[in-house]
C-alpha cells in the first residue's frame, strides 16, 4: 500500500451534518485513520439530506453523506449510555484526535469533556466544531447555511442595492467552514506533535466566515478607512471594463479584462487600436460614461456575437482573466479535468459506481488517494469491537442494550 | 519580549503570492507562527495584490475607483499607496516583506539564499513564472533538498488549461457555483461577483503546506505539490456535483430557499436596509416561530399545516411572515426566534458585527495599529487553542519593512551589500515607477 502523509494519524469523528465531516474528510482522504462514529438507529443527519440516489431517501444513497465520508471507517455507538461512554474512552487512548460537531453544552454533558479525555490521552487533540464557537452568549443558537450566509459571510453586500440580500449557492459555506477546521485541526496535530503542547481547538462556523477573503474581511477593514458601510451592488463599479458578467450567443461570459488588462481584451476583441489609446485606457478606465460606450460600440457587439466557448478561449488566448458560466454537468465531461484525473470512480453496494469529486491536490510524495467508499451505518462494528477485545457475545449484549 | 509559543513556531515560509488564494494561505501559515515572508518587486507592479492600478494617482483620481482597489483610509492614497490599500492591508497582517527582483540574476540568486533558510514556498502564480525565474522546484531542490514547494494557479499546472488565467470569481464561473447562486427570477449578469474559490483555495494550501511539512519531519522528504484553485472548490458544490452523478440532474439556483424546507428566506425588518434570515426544517421549529408571532390566525390555516404544504405554499407564507417581520428590529427578532428554537439571524453588516455582543465576549475583534494607516480594527483568527494565544501580533508590512532582517539577519548579507543593494534601487520601499 502507498504511504501516505497522515498514515501515522488515528482520528475518531463525532461530527455529523457537513462542517465537521468534511474536516475529517481531509484527513481521511490523505491516509489518516479515521473511525465515525455514528448513533444508533439513524446514524449522522446528513444521511437524511439529499440528493439521492435514484431520488430514493433512502440511509445509505444520501449524496451529501456518501461524499463528505470518504475513506472512513464506521461503527455505532450510543454515547448516552455509561456502556457506550467506556467503550469511546478506550478508543481515545490512543487517538490522536476527536473530531466533534455538536452544540457546546452536549460533550461535557456526556461526561466527555476535553478535560475529562485529556486525562486519559494527554496527547489528545479535541477540535470542537460549532455555530458560533464553545463560549458566548449565542454559543447554543441554531443556525442554518442561510443563516451563516447572513452572520458570518458578506451576503449583506450580495445582491441588488433595492432587493434583498442573496445568499451562496447550495451549502459551500458549511463545506468552506470543514476546509478552514481543516487547517486549523492540522496546524494543532503539528503543535502536538512537535511542540509537545496538545490542546482543545474552538472553532467558531460564523468566525471561518468573518475572516474570510470573499470580500467580508476587507469590507470589514475598507468600511473603517472610508468611514462607510459596505452596500449591495457596487463591487464591480470602478474595476476598469470590461468587468463583470455578460450575456453572450448561447449563456453568459464573465471577465476582468480592464485596468492593465485592457491591452489584451482589445486585441482578443479585434480592436487592438484602442490599447493605451488615453480615451479608453489608463485613467479612462474609471470613467462610467466612457465604460458605457465602450460596452456600446465594442464590447456588446463582440461578446454577443460569440458562444460562451469561443468568448473564453478567445480571452484566454490573450492572456485576459476569465471563465464561461457553466453548470457542475460542463466539468464531469471537460478533457483538462480528465487529463488532471480529477474524477474517480467510487464503487458502492447500493449505488454501484460513480463519479466523485477526487484528488484534491497532485503529489507524488503525499498522494491524495481514494481507498474506501463511505461507511455503511455500523460497518466496522465487528472489526472495531473484536479489536477492543469484545467477543461475539458481548457485541449481541451491546445491541440488546442499545449500545451499537 | 519573549512572546508565547505558537504551533507553528519555527517554520519558515517565503511567499511570491498575488491577488487573493495565495494570500489568504499565507495569512493562515503566519497566524498559527510561522515567520512568512512575502517577496515581493519594487522593479514590477503587481495588479491587485498591493491593491491599485499600475500608475501614479492623486486623490480625486482615487475616489473613482472601487472598495477592493483603491481602499485607501479616506480614500486618500497620499504618496504610499503601496502601503494604504484596505485589501492588501487586511489579509497581510502577521507577515514580513522584503524586496528583489527576480527578473535580475542578482535577485535570483539572493532568492536562492533566502531559500536555505526556509521550509516552504508557496505560490499562486501562472503556471511556469517561477520556473521563467529560474526559481522553480527542479532548480531550488539542488539548493535545499528537502525546501517544500506549492504552486496553485488557476486550474492547475498541468492539462489543457495549466496557462489559463483567472481570478477567483471565473473559477466559480467555471465550476457552476455561479450559476447556483443569486435570485431566481434575474439572470447572472446582474449576480453579485464573489470571491468564494479564493478561500477554498487559499484554506486548502495552509492545510497542504502543514500536511508535507508532517511528512517531511517524518521521512525528511520535500516535495513540489500542484494544486488547481478550481478543484477545491468543486466538492463544496457537494449536493450539486452529486445530484448530477447520481441522477444527471442539473441544479438551478434556488435564491435564498430550500429544496424541502420553508419558511426559509430572507426578510426585510424594521429600519433601513435591515434583514433577517429564518430557516424552519421541523414542524417543532415551525411552532416555535408560530409562538414568537404571537399564534396569529392565518398560521392555523391548512395549508401550512404540514412541512410539505409549508413548502409548497411558501409565498403565501412569505407574504405573512414580512408583514411581521417589517414591524420589528432584526436583532430582536433573531434573539425571539432563537428563544424558540427557530434557526434564525440578522444579515450583519459591516456595523453589526463590530458591535455584536457575542463577537466581543469572545474577543473576535483586534485592534492592529499600522506604520501608515493608523488604528483599525481588524477580523481575528479564526479558531481558538486552549494553550496558545490567537492574538494578531503584527499589521500588514509596508512594502520593503523587512529588508533589514531578511537580508542581514536571514540570509546574512553583510552591511556593505546591503548598502550596494539600496544605493543600486535593487531593493527599496517604494516601487520604482511611482518614486
Amino acid at each position: 500500500m502507498v504511504e501516505q502523509a497522515l498514515s501515522d494519524m488515528k482520528i475518531l469523528d463525532l461530527s455529523w451534518y457537513i462542517a465537521g465531516p468534511y474536516c475529517a474528510k481531509y484527513f481521511a482522504d490523505f491516509g489518516a485513520d479515521v473511525l465515525k462514529i455514528e448513533k444508533p438507529g439513524g446514524g449522522d443527519p446528513a444521511r437524511g439530506m439529499g440528493p439521492f440516489y435514484k431520488d430514493d431517501p433512502h440511509p445509505e444513497k444520501s449524496g451529501t453523506f456518501l461524499l463528505l465520508n470518504t475513506n472512513k471507517k464506521g461503527i455505532t455507538l450510543n454515547l448516552k449510555s455509561s456502556t457506550g461512554k467506556k467503550i469511546f474512552k478506550e478508543l481515545v487512548k490512543d487517538a490522536d484526535m476527536v473530531v466533534e460537531s455538536f452544540r457546546p453544552h452536549v460533550m461535557p454533558s456526556l461526561g466527555l469533556s476535553y478535560q475529562e479525555l485529556e486525562k486519559i490521552n494527554p496527547k489528545l487533540v479535541m477540535v470542537s466544531i460549532s455555530n458560533f464557537g464553545q463560549t458566548g452568549p449565542y454559543r447554543e443558537y441554531l443556525s442554518s447555511e442561510l443563516v451563516l450566509n447572513g452572520m458570518g459571510h458578506a451576503m449583506y453586500g450580495c445582491g441588488l442595492a433595492d432587493r434583498e440580500p442573496a445568499k451562496l449557492g447550495g451549502t459551500i459555506l458549511e463545506f468552506q467552514s470543514g476546509t478552514v477546521a481543516a487547517q486549523i485541526a492540522m496546524v494543532a496535530f503539528y503543535a502536538a506533535r512537535y511542540q509537545g503542547v496538545s490542546q482543545h481547538v474552538d472553532v467558531s462556523i460564523m468566525e471561518t466566515e468573518l475572516g474570510s477573503v470573499d470580500r467580508r474581511h476587507p469590507m470589514l477593514v475598507i468600511s473603517q478607512y472610508w468611514g462607510e458601510k459596505t452596500s449591495r451592488g457596487e463591487l464591480t463599479a470602478g474595476m476598469g471594463f470590461p468587468f463583470g458578467t455578460f450575456p453572450c450567443k448561447d449563456g453568459f461570459f464573465g471577465l476582468a479584462g480592464g485596468m492593465a488588462w485592457f491591452g489584451r481584451t482589445c486585441n482578443a476583441i479585434g480592436v487592438p487600436e484602442l490599447a493605451g489609446d488615453p480615451y479608453w485606457d489608463g485613467p479612462s478606465q474609471f470613467n462610467m460614461e466612457r465604460r458605457d460606450e465602450f460596452y456600446a460600440r465594442y464590447w456588446y457587439p463582440w461578446v454577443t456575437e460569440h458562444t460562451k466557448r469561443e468568448c473564453f478561449v478567445a480571452c484566454q488566448d490573450a492572456g485576459v482573466l476569465c471563465a464561461p458560466l457553466n453548470t457542475v454537468e460542463d466539468l464531469f465531461w471537460e478533457p483538462h479535468f480528465e487529463k488532471r484525473d480529477y474524477w474517480i470512480e467510487v464503487d458502492h453496494p447500493y449505488t454501484g459506481k460513480l463519479k466523485y469529486p477526487g484528488h484534491l491536490i497532485k503529489s507524488e510524495e503525499t498522494p491524495w488517494l481514494m481507498r474506501r467508499r463511505a461507511p455503511l451505518l455500523g460497518e466496522h462494528n465487528a472489526e472495531i469491537y473484536s479489536e477492543l477485545g469484545y467477543s461475539k457475545q458481548d457485541m449481541v449484549r451491546l445491541r440488546e442494550l442499545d449500545v451499537i | 519580549m519573549a512572546r508565547a509559543k505558537l504551533p507553528l513556531d519555527g517554520i519558515r515560509v517565503l511567499d511570491t503570492c498575488v491577488v487573493w488564494a495565495g494570500p489568504y494561505a499565507a495569512q493562515l501559515l503566519s497566524d498559527w507562527g510561522a515567520e512568512v515572508i512575502h517577496v515581493e518587486s519594487i522593479q514590477r507592479h503587481v495588479d491587485m495584490t498591493r491593491g491599485m492600478v499600475g500608475f501614479k494617482i492623486t486623490k480625486d483620481f482615487a475616489a473613482t475607483l472601487g472598495p477592493l482597489i483603491g481602499g485607501f483610509p479616506n480614500r486618500d492614497p497620499k504618496d504610499t499607496p503601496q502601503n494604504r490599500s484596505g485589501m492588501f492591508n487586511s489579509y497581510h497582517r502577521n507577515r514580513l516583506s522584503c524586496t528583489m527582483d527576480l527578473n535580475s540574476p542578482k535577485g535570483v540568486e539572493i532568492f536562492k539564499r533566502l531559500i536555505e533558510k526556509s521550509d516552504i514556498f508557496i505560490e499562486n502564480n501562472l503556471t511556469d513564472t517561477m520556473k521563467k525565474h529560474g526559481i522553480g522546484y527542479e532548480a531550488l531542490k539542488e539548493i535545499k533538498p528537502d525546501i517544500i514547494m506549492i504552486s496553485m494557479p488557476g486550474f492547475g499546472n498541468t492539462g489543457p488549461f495549466a496557462y489559463y488565467r483567472a481570478l477567483g470569481a471565473h473559477l466559480e464561473n467555471y465550476s457552476g457555483h455561479s450559476m447556483l447562486r443569486g435570485y431566481r427570477d434575474t439572470d447572472p449578469s446582474v449576480t453579485t461577483t464573489t470571491y468564494h474559490c479564493d478561500a477554498s483555495a487559499g484554506a486548502t494550501l495552509a492545510f497542504t503546506a502543514i500536511m508535507a511539512l508532517h511528512h517531511r519531519n517524518r521521512t525528511g522528504k520535500g516535495q513540489w505539490i500542484d494544486i488547481g484553485q478550481i478543484e477545491t472548490i468543486i466538492p463544496q458544490l457537494g449536493q450539486a456535483v452529486m445530484d448530477y452523478s447520481m441522477n444527471s440532474r442539473v441544479q438551478e439556483t434556488l435564491g435564498n430557499r430550500h429544496t424541502s424546507a420553508a419558511p426559509h428566506e430572507c426578510y426585510q425588518c424594521k429600519g433601513d436596509d435591515r434583514w433577517l434570515n429564518i430557516s424552519v426544517f421541523t414542524d417543532e421549529q415551525w411552532q416555535g416561530l408560530c409562538r414568537a408571532m404571537g399564534n396569529p390566525e392565518w398560521t392555523k390555516d391548512k395549508q401550512f399545516a404540514a412541512a410539505l404544504s409549508r413548502h409548497q405554499n411558501q409565498d403565501e407564507l412569505n407574504k405573512h411572515m414580512r408583514e411581521w417581520t417589517i414591524q420589528h428590529d432584526h436583532y430582536e427578532l433573531f434573539h425571539l426566534l432563537q428563544k424558540e428554537g427557530v434557526p434564525s439571524g440578522p444579515v450583519m453588516d459591516d456595523d453589526d458585527c463590530y458591535s455584536d455582543l457575542h463577537l466581543i465576549e469572545r474577543g473576535y475583534f483586534n485592534w492592529i495599529t499600522h506604520r501608515d494607516t493608523g488604528t483599525f480594527l481588524h477580523p481575528g483568527i479564526a479558531g481558538k487553542m486552549s494553550k496558545m494565544p490567537n492574538n494578531i501580533r503584527r499589521a500588514a508590512p509596508c512594502m520593503g519593512e523587512h529588508n533589514e532582517y531578511v537580508y542581514k539577519e536571514v540570509i546574512g548579507a553583510s552591511d556593505e551589500e546591503y548598502d550596494e543593494l539600496v544605493r543600486e534601487q535593487h531593493i527599496g520601499d517604494t516601487w520604482l515607477a511611482f518614486a
